[in-house]
C-alpha cells in the first residue's frame, strides 16, 4: 500500500452557536452547538487527489481547515505522515510540508503587501533562504512557474484579475515546498474559462512535484477533472467515498445519484427529471436517523430512526440503508 | 512611478484641491503650526524670560486701539508679557501636549484593540468592558481624575518638571477607548479574511500576524479619528489649564492664557483672553474640518 499522507479517523467538529452568556442566563436557554463535521474518516495517498464534494454548509470547508490544523477536531484524530496533526504542526520541518489554497482570491492576499512579499512570506517564515537575492530569485521562479512574470512581484494584489490572483495564491502555497496542499474551492470564485486554466495548472504542478491534494469543491465537473478518489458529503457526513470514476459511473448513494441526475446532458434533451425536493436541513437540529431521509426517494421507517453506517462494496464505502438492503 | 509622482497624481490630492474648506483649514493650520514651531525665531519677545518682563509694560492695549503701542501688536497681559509672543509659545505647548497625548492614546488604543479583536473570547470581553465603562464618563472627567491622582502621588519637588507629562498622560488615558473600539471592530473583520488564515497555516505567531498583517489594514479609519481627536485633545488641555489643573502661568499654554485673561475680561482688558481664545478656536476648527475632509476623502463610497 502506498504512503498515506493524511488520515482522518472519526473526526467530528462542533461549533458553539449559543447566544451570549448574559442573554442565555436571562432567558434560561441551554448551550447550542452545531455539528459541522460528523464522524468523518478518510485517508489520502501520496501523490493523489481526494476530492470532497457537497452543497453549501455541508462541512467541506471545515474539513479543509481541520486538515491544516486551523481548527482542532472535537473528537477523532487526524494524522499527518503518521503523526498526530498537532504534533506535526509543532515541528517547522513538517508544518512546512503542508499549505493551503483559498477560495476567495480577493480576500486571500493581503492588499497592503507587494506580491513578492506575499509569495516570499513562507520562505522567510521557515528560513528556507536567507539572502535577499536568493529570495528574490526564488520568488521570480515561482511566479514564472504559475504563469506570471517575475516582474509582477513588484505590483500589489489589486492590480491583478481573479485568475491571476489565484496564481499568486498558488505560488505562495508552493513557496514553502510542500508535499500536501489543501485546496478549499480554489476555482469557485473564478470565471469558467479561467477555472480550467487554474485546474490544469494545479494538475501540472501535481505531476511535476508529486503533490498530494485535498480538493474541496461543490462543482461536480471540476471534481471529476481533478480527483483520484471522491467523497460525497451531506450535512457533515461523508455518505459515499470511493474511486472518482467509479462514483461517476455507478454511484450507489441516492444523494450522489440525484446530484448526477441534475447535471444537464445534451444527449438527454426532453427527458423528464426528478428534481431533488426540499432544502438541506439545519445542522443545528439535524433530522434523526439518516440525515438525508427527508429528501430521499428511497427512505423508509428504518432510515428515519437508525443512522446508517458505512458498508464497503467494491472499494466504495456507502452509508445508506437502502443500498445495504438492496432496495436501491 | 516614484512615490512623490504617484502622490501628485492621486485622487487624494485632487479631492484636496477641489475642497475650499480643506484648503483654507490647511492654510490656517499651517500658519498656527508654523508660528508655534518657529516661535523662538519669529516671536518678538521671549515670554518665558522673567527677567525681561516689566510691570510697567502691563495691560498695554493692542496697537490698533487709541492707547496702543506699536511694539506690542496685540497688547500685553497683567505681567507685561507681549501677547503675540505668549500666544505663539502657548500654541507651541498646546500642540505639543495634544500630539503627544493622542500619540499615547493611539498606542494604547491600537494595542488593546488589536489584542481584543484578534484574541476574542474572555480577553476581548474584559478589555472592551473596561473601555465601555470608561466611555460612559466624559473624557475631561477622566483626565481630571487621573491628573488629580498623579499630582497627589508624585512628590512635590517633581511637580513643576513633571506637570506637562502628567497632563499628556491624563489626556491620553482619557482618549484611548475610542481608538480601541474602532481598531477592534476592523480587526474582527480582517481576522476572518483568508490572508490571515494563510499566515496561520504557515504557523506565524499571533503577534506577527497582528503587527504585519492586520495592523496595516486597520490603520486607515483610526488615523482619521486621531485627527479629529487631536483637536479635542488640544481642547482638553485648554480646559484643564483653564480650570487651573494644567500648566502653570510661568509657562502658559493657550488654556492658561485664556484663564489669566478671563480675570480681566470685565475690567476692560478684553485682548488678554480674546486673542488666545480666537487662536484656539481657529486651530481646533481647522483640525476638525481637515479631519472631516480626510474621512470623506478616504471613504471611496462617498466620492
Amino acid at each position: 500500500m502506498a504512503d498515506i499522507v493524511l488520515q482522518a479517523e472519526g473526526v467530528t467538529r462542533d461549533f458553539e452557536v449559543s447566544r451570549p452568556l448574559l442573554q442565555r442566563m436571562l432567558s434560561g436557554e441551554a448551550r447550542r452547538t452545531l455539528r459541522a463535521v460528523d464522524d468523518v474518516s478518510f485517508s489520502i495517498e501520496k501523490g493523489t487527489t481526494l476530492s470532497l464534494v457537497g452543497e453549501s454548509g455541508c462541512g467541506k470547508s471545515t474539513i479543509a481547515r481541520l486538515a491544516v490544523g486551523l481548527y482542532r477536531p472535537s473528537s477523532g484524530e487526524i494524522r499527518f505522515e503518521g503523526q498526530p496533526l498537532s504534533a506535526a504542526r509543532a515541528q517547522a520541518a513538517l508544518r512546512r510540508r503542508m499549505n493551503m489554497i483559498f477560495q476567495d482570491p480577493y480576500a486571500s492576499l493581503n492588499p497592503r503587501w507587494r506580491v513578492r512579499d506575499i509569495v516570499a512570506e513562507p520562505i522567510r517564515a521557515f528560513g528556507l533562504l536567507s539572502s535577499a537575492k536568493d529570495i528574490a530569485d526564488r520568488v521570480g521562479q515561482l511566479l514564472t512557474q504559475v504563469g506570471l512574470a517575475a516582474a509582477d512581484g513588484e505590483k500589489y494584489p489589486h492590480e491583478f484579475s481573479g485568475g491571476q490572483r489565484q496564481r499568486i495564491s498558488i505560488a505562495r502555497a508552493l513557496s514553502s515546498e510542500p508535499d500536501f496542499l489543501v485546496c478549499d474551492e480554489p476555482t469557485s470564485a473564478l470565471d469558467v474559462s479561467v477555472q480550467a486554466q487554474i485546474l490544469n495548472l494545479m494538475r501540472d504542478l501535481q505531476q511535476q512535484f508529486g503533490l498530494t491534494y485535498l480538493f474541496i469543491s461543490h462543482n461536480l465537473a471540476v471534481v471529476r477533472h481533478m480527483s483520484d478518489r471522491l467523497g460525497v458529503m451531506y450535512l457533515g457526513r461523508i455518505v459515499e467515498l470511493g474511486a472518482g470514476e467509479t462514483l461517476f459511473r455507478a454511484a450507489r448513494h441516492p444523494y450522489m445519484r440525484l446530484l448526477l441526475e441534475a447535471i444537464p446532458d445534451l444527449a438527454m434533451v426532453g427527458r423528464t427529471r426528478t428534481p431533488v425536493g426540499g432544502e438541506v436541513p439545519s445542522p443545528i437540529a439535524p433530522p434523526p436517523g439518516c440525515t438525508f431521509h427527508p429528501r430521499c426517494p428511497l427512505a423508509n421507517e428504518r432510515c428515519r430512526v437508525e443512522k446508517p453506517l458505512h458498508a464497503v462494496v467494491d472499494g466504495v464505502a456507502v452509508a445508506c440503508h437502502a443500498v445495504a438492503e438492496g432496495r436501491a | 512611478m516614484g512615490g512623490l509622482a504617484r502622490f501628485l497624481d492621486s485622487d487624494f490630492l485632487y479631492s484636496f484641491k477641489r475642497s475650499p474648506v480643506a484648503l483654507i483649514s490647511a492654510i490656517v493650520l499651517a500658519i498656527c503650526v508654523g508660528a508655534a514651531v518657529l516661535a523662538p525665531i519669529l516671536a518678538p519677545y521671549n515670554p518665558f524670560d522673567l527677567a525681561s518682563l516689566s510691570l510697567m509694560d502691563s495691560f498695554h492695549p493692542p496697537a490698533f486701539e487709541s492707547e496702543g503701542d506699536a511694539s506690542h501688536l496685540i497688547g500685553t497681559d497683567d505681567q507685561g508679557r507681549d501677547m503675540l509672543s505668549a500666544i505663539m509659545y502657548g500654541t507651541r505647548i498646546s500642540i505639543f501636549v495634544g500630539l503627544l497625548a493622542i500619540g499615547f492614546a493611539l498606542t494604547v488604543g491600537i494595542t488593546v484593540g488589536l489584542v481584543a479583536g484578534y484574541m476574542g473570547g474572555a480577553v476581548d470581553a474584559v478589555l472592551m468592558r473596561i473601555a465601555d465603562v470608561q466611555l460612559t464618563f466624559p473624557a475631561i472627567l477622566i483626565a481630571l481624575l487621573v491628573d488629580g491622582i498623579l499630582r497627589a502621588a508624585l512628590p512635590r519637588e517633581f511637580h513643576s518638571k513633571m506637570e506637562i507629562w502628567v497632563l499628556i498622560f491624563a489626556i491620553g488615558i482619557a482618549r484611548w477607548p475610542q481608538f480601541a473600539r474602532t481598531v477592534r471592530g476592523s480587526t474582527l473583520v480582517e481576522r476572518g479574511r483568508e490572508y490571515v488564515m494563510a499566515a496561520q497555516v504557515i504557523g506565524l505567531s499571533s503577534r506577527r500576524i497582528m503587527i504585519s498583517h492586520i495592523l496595516p489594514n486597520v490603520l486607515g479609519p483610526v488615523l482619521v479619528i486621531a485627527t479629529l481627536n487631536l483637536g479635542l485633545a488640544i481642547l482638553d488641555e485648554a480646559t484643564l489649564s483653564f480650570l487651573g489643573v494644567g500648566l502653570a502661568p510661568t509657562e502658559p499654554s493657550l488654556g492658561t492664557l485664556i484663564r489669566i485673561g478671563n480675570n480681566f475680561l470685565f475690567s476692560g482688558e478684553w485682548w488678554i483672553t480674546i486673542f488666545p481664545g480666537l487662536t484656539l478656536a481657529a486651530m481646533v476648527l481647522s483640525i476638525n474640518l481637515l479631519g472631516d475632509w480626510l474621512r470623506d476623502a478616504l471613504n471611496p463610497r462617498l466620492r
